[in-house]
């Protein structure tokens, strides 16, 4: 749909359909295919094996004192130009999903630049573990997803933090935007969070959906503490102008991970040119 | 799955349970809300399941700064003991594989639950209305078997009206009549569900069209109230007045943000 204002919006009709009736006496093919598309469609959590190796007695559940979870590409841009182009993380695992959009797949770890979702532990504090997502996580996936993550860690004394971003145009405030500081960050907490957030809360009737909504429904259904910090922007690809508004988030944190005073240029580059070769109008 | 907000173990043993369905224009959802924003009901529990797509916001029902910070999810559920009232909330659409699976899961958490009825609010396509059906109200009702021995014909004497049902070849033979709720989601699998399993259920819908359906949401929950009396109706010597319900905080800005002042 366009508005008058030019900008896109992904709008769907809210007309149901009703329940299929044939549904209920589909053949066993059917229900065989459907079967297998629903496995294919499953969502596995790949540890490394140095990992694997350090958790005590086979079963694979991670000892974790924070969590940050950075979802989308100015989020994931953020982190690695910031925090994880030091020496000191070692990536120690990742998702394989597969839906129309994401082909991660494979047990083998993504090669870089490729979408995927992965996860870097700090070698000298190994309880701090992080969470870049750039690859795209279909609706029926997304409980899975925050289910099997936080399935496969020790969700006792484990904080939550989220990183996400957005386009401004998805913002509604009675006033008008024009001419305010764009970008801005706006905070959402679960109730076990005890915590002061470090920015507005986001106000209704704005909601957040996707991964950070469903990391956060499950830590607010399992009493975790979390909370999330979503970035507001008026640039439609990566930007470093955005990615700087996550530095007050991360403060909080500032004797567990280390922010770089100056950014990493190989990493912004290598963000940036990912929304570069979209573009080919004028070349 | 149900889980509870506190840790002590609640029990909704004859609790009326009144949940929307998701439906045309959202109507059944909208008068929920106007429920459990008008009488004040605290949350008391999650249904966490993966046939919902997640969402996440602040309290919809913020009434000052000090409850405006309350993270709520998809799908939730309010209780009022002293009305012996539950209520469920549902935020999001139900994931199109997966509404068999959420049916189950409803009708086996109602089972458990021992809820003395359920009501669940719904909507259908008004432009698919057969002749019979475009005169009158556009207010029906359905009940199950069980719930029909509860209630007996009170509501037949209230002048309500039963959806009728449709004949399944339509023009060829009227022999064989079959239910048909186009656009009602999972109201029709419920139904028959609870009729199976013999759930005391009442179905209340309207037939809408999707836009603002806010005018919808209050001529159903009008409806509704004149059976269940969940808020008093002023009297009045001469008119008829209707019973004032509380629009929720989260319902602003429903045509987007405020416009640029330039533009004037």
């Amino acid at each position: 749909m366009a508005t008058f204002f030019g900008e896109v919006l992904s709008v769907y009709s809210r007309a149901v359909e009703e329940d299929d009736d044939e549904l209920d006496d589909e053949n066993e093919e059917d229900e065989q295919i459907r079967r297998e598309i629903e496995e294919k469609r499953e969502v596995y959590i790949e540890w490394y094996p140095d990992v694997t190796q350090s958790v005590s007695s086979g079963n694979c559940t991670l000892q974790c004192s924070d969590l940050i979870i950075a979802v989308g590409p100015n989020a994931s841009g953020f982190l690695s130009a910031y925090v994880l182009n030091t020496e000191s993380w070692d990536a120690v695992g990742h998702v394989s999903l597969w839906n129309e959009k994401s082909r991660c797949t494979s047990r083998q770890p993504p090669l870089p630049g490729e979408p995927a979702c992965r996860f870097y532990r700090h070698r000298d504090n190994p309880s701090v573990l992080m969470c870049q997502s750039t690859c795209y996580v279909a609706e029926d996936q997304l409980f899975q997803w925050a289910d099997k993550v936080f399935g496969s860690l020790l969700n006792r004394g484990l904080n939550v933090m989220v990183l996400s971003d957005s386009p401004v145009a998805e913002y509604k405030t009675p006033d008008n935007l024009y001419g305010s500081a764009v970008p801005f960050l706006r905070s959402l907490k679960s109730s076990a969070f005890k915590d002061q957030a470090l920015c507005p809360a986001l106000e209704q009737p704005n909601i957040l959906t996707g991964l950070p909504a469903a990391v956060l429904s499950h830590c607010q259904v399992h009493r975790i503490p979390a909370v999330l910090y979503q970035c507001y922007t008026d640039v439609i690809g990566p930007d470093t102008v955005t990615m700087e508004t996550y530095k007050p988030a991360l403060t909080s944190l500032s004797k567990l991970v280390k922010l770089e005073p100056c950014p990493s240029a190989d990493a912004l580059r290598r963000f940036a040119k990912v929304s570069e070769a979209q573009s080919n109008l004028y070349t | 799955m149900f889980v509870s907000a506190e840790c002590t173990p609640l029990s909704f043993k004859d609790f009326i349970l009144i949940m929307p369905a998701v439906s045309v224009g959202n109507v059944g959802q909208l008068a929920v809300d106007l429920i459990v924003s008008t009488l004040n009901m605290c949350r008391v529990g999650y249904l966490h399941t993966d046939c919902l797509i997640p969402m996440a916001g602040n309290n919809p029902y913020a009434t000052s700064a000090e409850n405006a910070n309350d993270l709520s999810t998809s799908a939730e559920v309010y209780s009022s003991p002293d009305l012996k009232l539950a209520v469920l909330q549902i935020r999001s659409p139900i994931i199109q594989k997966k509404s068999k699976k959420f049916r189950k899961l409803l009708v086996s958490w109602m089972k458990t639950s021992g809820f003395s009825r359920t009501v669940v609010l719904s909507s259908s396509h008004a432009y698919q209305r057969d002749d019979q059906q475009l005169l009158g109200t556009p207010l029906r009702y359905l009940l199950t078997p069980s719930m029909q021995k509860e209630t007996g014909d009170h509501l037949k004497e209230m002048d309500w009206k039963e959806m009728e049902t449709v004949s399944a070849f339509p023009g060829v033979s009227d022999s064989e009549q079959r239910l048909c709720i186009p656009g009602g989601g999972v109201t029709k699998g419920l139904f028959t569900a609870s009729c199976a399993e013999d759930i005391p259920l009442a179905i209340v819908l309207i037939f809408c069209s999707e836009g603002d359906n806010i005018p919808d949401a209050f001529t159903l929950l009008n409806h509704l109230n004149t059976w269940l009396h969940l808020v008093e109706t002023p009297v009045s010597a001469e008119i008829q007045t209707q019973p004032k319900w509380r629009i929720p905080a989260s319902w602003r800005l429903l045509f987007g943000s405020g416009l640029p002042p330039a533009l004037f």
